[in-house]
């Protein structure tokens, strides 16, 4: 697993108060880790965050499960 | 009118997050006061309150019990407070799994004084150290006041009345008394009620300093600092926590043999109309509170056994309270006992009357009052009261009265009395 992946992961266990073994990379963040909208919302800053990067809406949007998310890092960060 | 009953009680405070535990330790003349851990209070002018304490802490409060982890992360701890307290509450009751038809009759008024104010103090330093799009989404929903009923109404299903009071320290009383005329009045049978608080944060304390109602002289030695009705005492010692009860319609409560611990049979409610933050010089407003609560109960203040004051420990209202009460009772102040809880757990705000209320209810139960801690010397003139100072007393304890009174000269009075067996 990726570094990025690593954070990403530990963020959503934080945030979500899910069980790591649940954070697989094709979970989806509302229909499998029980996220709800602004859930994600919270997520996504907590990611810009982290990795420095800015994520508008319109791509937090598209957002929708663990692996979009490190695709999304991984191909922005600095 | 239907009348009202309490079938369950829920409590996180200072001395202990369950009823037992905060009872026995109240009984026992324990304070839960302390120096301020929560954030370094080494540049305010007090350094301490009675902090719910940590889960590690032989009385402490596990969040993590009642309360979803999400949660925990996203509101303030009022309402960690409140969800927790009307949990315990619930399950009391035997009320945790509702029918439908059920879930329709039954609401909460569940309300806080301040509500949020850690959470606005630090989310106030992101926006303006990060920007505004930095700040949570779920901020507004996270320091609201009503969302301990918002929350609990989730968590449980109860899709009757959803309710929140504000009106200061006197909040938990009025949403006691406003849930149980809402059962009276047949606007549900069940009502989840009381209030919480948790503003022990650096805008908080600096806020009640600065407004000059915090005791400022104790704080090298926090457990001698709230001493309502002393001639030592100068302001009040901040609490946090959070009072709920179950209030049920009678024949529902006997229907499904409920333990009822109670029955709410006098509310009353004034204003003073004279000043922001001083009592009114002549306890106008607490004296027609009280008054309106036994008009409603039927009782004679000679059938009152118990009163758990107001008595926050600031120089001036403590008296005026006396004072009232003193009017009211006339011959009967001979047999009426009158203490104040915030002596040990300090002032819980807009949880204070709903904690309060509780501790009158196990009065009841148990036979025995609370003490007033700290009462070493008394205030020239109130010779003629019996103010519990320092220990518990074993007596009778029939009915009670409750006194909160608010900031903006808000005034609730609550009666209760025990049922016969």
């Amino acid at each position: 697993m990726s570094e990025t992946a690593e954070r990403v992961k530990k963020i959503v266990v934080e945030h979500l108060g899910v069980e790591a073994e649940k954070v697989t990379e094709e979970a989806s963040f509302i229909d499998d880790l029980g996220a709800d909208s602004l859930d994600i919302v919270e997520l996504v800053m907590a990611f810009e965050e982290e990795f420095g990067v800015e994520i508008p809406d319109d791509a937090a949007e598209k957002i929708a499960t663990v692996k979009d998310a490190i695709s999304y890092i991984e191909s922005h960060k600095g | 009118m239907r009348r009202v009953v309490v079938t369950g009680l829920g409590l996180v405070t200072p001395l202990g997050a369950d009823v037992e535990t905060a009872w026995a330790n109240i009984i026992a003349g324990k304070s839960g006061a302390g120096r301020i851990t929560r954030f370094d209070p080494s540049d305010q002018a007090c350094t301490i309150a009675c902090e719910v304490k940590p889960a590690d802490h032989p009385y402490g409060f596990d969040p993590g019990k009642r309360v979803d982890h999400k949660v925990q992360r996203q509101v303030d701890p009022f309402i960690i407070y409140g969800i927790d307290a009307a949990g315990q509450a619930l399950e009391d009751a035997g009320l945790t799994e509702m029918s439908e038809e059920q879930s329709y009759r039954a609401g909460l008024s569940i309300g806080s004084g301040i509500g949020g104010l850690p959470g606005i103090e630090s989310e106030s330093i992101v926006l303006h150290e990060k920007g505004p799009r930095r700040v949570s989404p779920h901020f507004v929903h996270g320091r609201l006041i009503n969302l301990i009923s918002g929350q609990v109404s989730i968590k449980y299903g109860l899709r009757g009345p959803n309710h929140a009071v504000v009106t200061a320290c006197s909040t938990g009383a009025h949403a006691i008394g406003d849930a149980a005329r809402m059962i009276a009045m047949d606007d549900a049978d069940i009502m989840v009620a009381g209030g919480a608080e948790g503003a022990i944060c650096p805008l908080g304390i600096a806020g009640f300093a600065q407004a000059r109602a915090l005791s400022t002289g104790y704080n090298d030695t926090p457990e001698k600092a709230s001493r309502p009705y002393d001639k030592g005492r100068d302001g009040f010692v901040m609490g946090e926590g959070a009072g709920i009860v179950v209030l049920e319609e009678y024949e529902h409560a006997k229907a499904r043999g409920a333990k009822i611990y109670a029955e709410v049979i006098g509310y009353g409610l004034s204003g003073d109309a004279y000043h922001v933050t001083a009592p009114h010089p002549e306890g106008s407003g607490a004296y027609r509170s009280m008054a309106m609560a036994l008009k409603k109960s039927g009782l004679q203040p000679s059938d009152i056994d118990y009163i758990n004051a107001h008595g926050t420990s600031t120089p001036l209202g403590d008296e005026l309270e006396a004072g009232a009460v003193r009017r009211l009772f006339g011959d009967a102040l001979k047999t009426v006992s009158m203490s104040s809880t915030k002596s040990a757990i300090g002032h819980l705000l807009g949880g204070a009357g709903a904690v309060e209320s509780i501790f009158c209810i196990l009065a009841m139960r148990d036979q025995i009052v609370p003490p007033t801690l700290n009462l070493e010397n008394p205030s020239d003139g109130l010779e003629d009261f019996d103010l519990v100072p320092l220990k518990a007393k074993k007596r009778s304890v029939r009915a009670v009265l409750n006194n909160s009174f608010g900031f903006g000269g808000t005034n609730a009075s609550l009666i209760m009395r025990k049922l016969e067996d």
